[in-house]
């Protein structure tokens, strides 16, 4: 089958009733989504199909054929993107296990809401869970993120 | 790792060719929409069809439209789009309020109304692995005789949880579907029964495709839903309220709650608010009589006895914001 991920796209030796988080990992090497509980609670799996976000162990591969998939190495350019070393910068990452899932759902935040509030933030980020930082770091970090890539201050 | 067991996927363009799917491949199949329950549920072993035919290639089935004093949704149109679109917002609040209850942001992407409509109920006995169900020797809803609810129980009492019924359900919609025999419509008031293994009356090769909700003046509604966090958790009590008042009057009340067992439920109490000025519509008699109607069972997460009281506290509060009663 074949599938856009991060820009390219991929024929891959996959069958389309696998979850789409396991062809990820698996044929496309792209280890960097992680599988929390497997059953969409926890959003550690978060990746962008079609700019949205949403847990990849709950899409089946087949689901996501002519959809533009981005998974969190799709972020960075060479470097760390602003919104990853601000997680860096300001604490927001532990464990990291959440961590992948979490730049999803705030890429996909910040892409629709250039200077969004805690309040935008913390819904942006309610299906993911992190049981290391008690969330402020994080929004703490995507706040700073949204000043970054709008020219200001690092 | 939860792995999925195998099956066989379909994505049809056309309403008909999803209907020839189901006729062709028999009872063993099912409709997959947004997979966000449908898949947890196959990864626990509670069900395995090994053809699965999913709708998210038919066009007809996505998108909303105003037609005269109706507003139709698709049942493929995703949670997200229903709870942010303009028309429900201001028109159909109560469906605003509870599609953007259900799940986390995530979720409402893929979830879709049809979807939710169709949700599978929901016990504590049933959303749990194979090996926690076989420990307890399994019960009435899948591989097993015995209620573990209900002592001596014949009927699965498995809650209905979704969030968009009641909300439908105090809206006075109607749901659209198609099968082998064509198209029929239903009041949605009669689209759930009290059976927990399988509480709507589509039949198992009708496919749901649009939700009819019509557009009343001076028409106002609201949702209300208990649930431990603000996000992803399933409701342990859902109610919505819809009122249409006329000069300062009430003309009609209706009160829906649901989480309680199969079959969401109408409050009859409502019916006290009936011709009387919205300030002297009595609040507390009917929350109080909303609470008395309810009997929330050990089926889902959280005490029966709490579930209960917060009926009223759900209750008044979503008249409150009806501007209904003493301010």
């Amino acid at each position: 089958m074949k599938l856009q991920v991060n820009g390219v796209m991929h024929e891959v030796e996959a069958s389309p009733t696998a979850r789409l988080l396991d062809v990820l990992r698996g044929p496309l090497g792209l280890t960097g989504t992680k599988e929390g509980c497997g059953e969409g609670e926890c959003g550690s799996c978060t990746i962008l199909l079609d700019g949205l976000p949403v847990n990849a162990c709950l899409v089946l591969a087949g689901q996501a054929e002519g959809a533009e998939i981005l998974t969190v190495e799709g972020l960075a350019a060479g470097q760390l993107a602003p919104l990853q070393q601000c997680f860096v910068d300001d604490g927001g990452a532990q464990c990291g296990i959440c961590t992948p899932g979490m730049l999803i759902a705030a890429e996909a935040l910040l892409r629709r809401n250039k200077a969004p509030d805690d309040a935008e933030i913390r819904e942006a980020i309610a299906g993911n869970i992190c049981r290391c930082t008690g969330y402020q770091r994080i929004v703490d970090a995507i706040k700073h993120a949204a000043v970054v890539r709008a020219g200001g201050a690092s | 790792m939860l792995p999925l067991p195998s099956f066989a996927l379909y994505a049809p363009t056309t309403l008909d060719d999803a209907l020839a799917l189901l006729r062709d491949h028999g009872p063993d199949t099912t409709l997959i929409a947004g997979g966000t329950d449908l898949l947890p549920n196959m990864k626990h072993g509670l069900l395995a069809p090994r053809h699965l035919v999913s709708l998210a290639q038919i066009p007809a089935l996505r998108g909303v439209w105003v037609e005269g004093d109706v507003l139709r949704l698709g049942a493929m149109t995703n949670l997200e789009t229903v709870a942010a679109h303009e028309v429900v917002l201001t028109r159909a609040a109560a469906l605003a309020e509870a599609a953007l209850s259900v799940g986390g942001p995530h979720h409402r992407r893929m979830g879709t109304l049809g979807g939710n409509l169709c949700l599978d109920t929901r016990c504590r006995y049933f959303n749990q692995t194979y090996f926690w169900r076989e420990a307890l020797g399994f019960c009435l809803k899948k591989d097993g005789t015995k209620c573990h609810v209900v002592e001596g129980g014949q009927r699965c009492v498995a809650a209905a949880s979704n969030d968009t019924a009641a909300a439908l359900l105090a809206l006075e919609a109607t749901i659209e579907l198609v099968g082998p025999d064509g198209a029929r419509s239903l009041p949605i008031r009669d689209f759930y029964t009290a059976d927990g293994i399988a509480n709507t009356t589509r039949a198992p090769q009708e496919i749901v495709v649009a939700v009819r909700v019509p557009l009343r003046p001076a028409r106002a509604s609201v949702y209300e839903k208990l649930r431990r966090r603000a996000a992803i958790d399933f409701p342990m009590i859902s109610l919505a309220a819809r009122l249409d008042a006329e000069e300062g009057r009430v003309n009609a009340l209706e009160i829906a709650v649901s989480a309680l067992a199969a079959r969401p439920r109408m409050i009859r109490a409502a019916s006290q608010a009936q011709g009387k000025s919205l300030a002297e519509v009595p609040r507390a008699a009917i929350a109080e009589a909303a609470f008395k109607e309810c009997a929330p069972l050990p089926n889902i997460e959280g005490d029966p006895a709490w579930r209960k009281k917060l009926v009223r506290v759900l209750a008044d509060r979503a008249l409150r914001r009806l501007g209904l009663g003493p301010a």
